[in-house]
């Protein structure tokens, strides 16, 4: 059986720096841009790229970041230490939409990416219509040391991916949990530790949820209720700082509700998109 | 905690020596007034002795409160008790002396307690 998932690269510029970019697409209809979690890649997306509910209606693109999955670091990689940042995270997003040549599309990212969606609605609500945030929140104080995450002494793909695994609902179909760590098992010497100072340091959004308004970006946070880095208390504080956020806890899932139990997250999902399909 | 038949099925169980290859470590778990210490060598886990110690020494200690222990080893844990760093988070579990050993073989530690969650083996236990 071949699926419907499509993958290319495209070569854009970000910051400065050429870049090679993979990015995989299925669907047609309103833009809907998937953005990974820290250390992972596309594949997150796998399930979503393939419910045909959803590529009915949308056309569903995911990219893997600078350094992530397929897409390749810049030339000079080996010189430099990888640090996301917010500005970093925004312009390879921007890159992305513009050489697709996206018309506002709406964006729904996790973890990471549901952090970084809040600065997309604060800061750039011209260039996207709606967010969607899963395990989404302003801020994550760090609660263990991500310098084991990159050490000559420990394996970092069996130290990342068993770092994560705990943030999955135990109650996940263990195909999905296993076939998530093996993403995280792939991750480059140092990049998830690098994506970790955007989640955990620098990309502290507290003080931009003013900004937001939900008339011009609309803004739904889903957040599963085993995951112990973004809880549920901190998405939940997050929606309460931005007037107009549609807010859901889901229960039985972690940290990865689009790659750990797909069929679950769905039904969570459906109704979002019925909603924003109503107001677009 | 862990009795011979337990041990034997911890060390027969191929996904767990995978993720113990090569490891050497002497851990030192302590659950309230409890104490237990667990010799591997070598990827195996050659002994558990029950406390209390006199003089115990020990590579990596892993300190537990007895009611989040207790809710961690449910076999369906609520969330925020159900994984070792959810309980590092919270403050329930403390990891303390050497931990290189414990990051090296993070998965192991995770896939013992969950083994010693399993149907048969908690009956023995109880």
């Amino acid at each position: 059986m071949i699926e419907d998932i499509v993958g290319r690269y495209m070569r854009v510029e970000i910051g400065g720096a050429q870049h090679r970019i993979y990015y995989e697409e299925a669907g047609q209809g309103i833009p809907l841009l998937c953005l990974h979690t820290a250390g992972s890649d596309t594949r997150q997306y796998r399930g979503l790229l393939m419910d045909a509910e959803i590529t009915r209606h949308f056309r569903c693109i995911s990219f893997d970041l600078p350094w992530h999955g397929k897409s390749s670091p810049p030339s000079g990689w080996w010189q430099t230490d990888y640090q996301l940042t917010t500005a970093s995270y925004v312009a390879a997003i921007q890159a992305v939409s513009r050489e697709l040549g996206l018309d506002r599309p709406a964006v729904l990212g996790c973890s990471i990416g549901g952090r970084i969606v809040l600065d997309l609605a604060a800061r750039h609500a011209a260039e996207f219509r709606a967010v969607i945030g899963l395990q989404s929140s302003a801020h994550v104080s760090p609660y263990y040391d991500v310098s084991w995450t990159h050490r000559p002494d420990v394996h970092g793909g069996e130290v990342c991916a068993a770092i994560v695994s705990g943030l999955m609902a135990p109650q996940s179909p263990e195909d999905e949990r296993w076939e998530t760590l093996w993403h995280y098992m792939q991750g480059g010497p140092g990049i998830f530790r690098g994506d970790l100072h955007f989640y955990k340091a620098e990309g502290d959004l507290r003080g931009e949820l003013y900004r937001i308004d939900t008339n011009q970006c609309r803004v739904w946070l889903l957040t599963g209720d085993y995951d112990y880095s973004c809880s549920p208390e901190a998405t939940l504080e997050t929606a309460s700082a931005i007037q107009g956020a549609s807010v859901a806890i889901m229960e039985r899932l972690g940290h990865f509700p689009m790659s750990e139990n797909y069929a679950l997250f769905r039904t969570h999902l459906l109704p979002v998109l019925e909603q924003l399909r109503g107001e677009c | 905690m862990i009795d011979a038949t337990m041990l034997a099925a911890i060390n027969a169980d191929p996904a767990l020596r995978r993720w113990s290859r090569h490891m050497e470590a002497d851990v030192l778990l302590e659950i309230g007034a409890e104490t237990w210490r667990w010799v591997v060598r070598d990827g195996t886990l050659a002994s558990v002795t029950a406390g209390p110690f006199v003089m115990p020494a020990w590579t990596v200690a892993l300190r537990a409160e007895p009611e989040a222990w207790a809710i961690f080893m449910r076999p369906e844990p609520t969330p925020g008790y159900h994984d070792l760093m959810a309980l590092v988070r919270r403050g329930a579990l403390r990891v303390e002396g050497d931990l290189r050993p414990f990051m090296q073989h993070l998965f192991w530690f995770k896939a013992v307690f969950a083994k010693l969650r399993e149907p048969k083996l908690q009956e023995r236990a109880a």
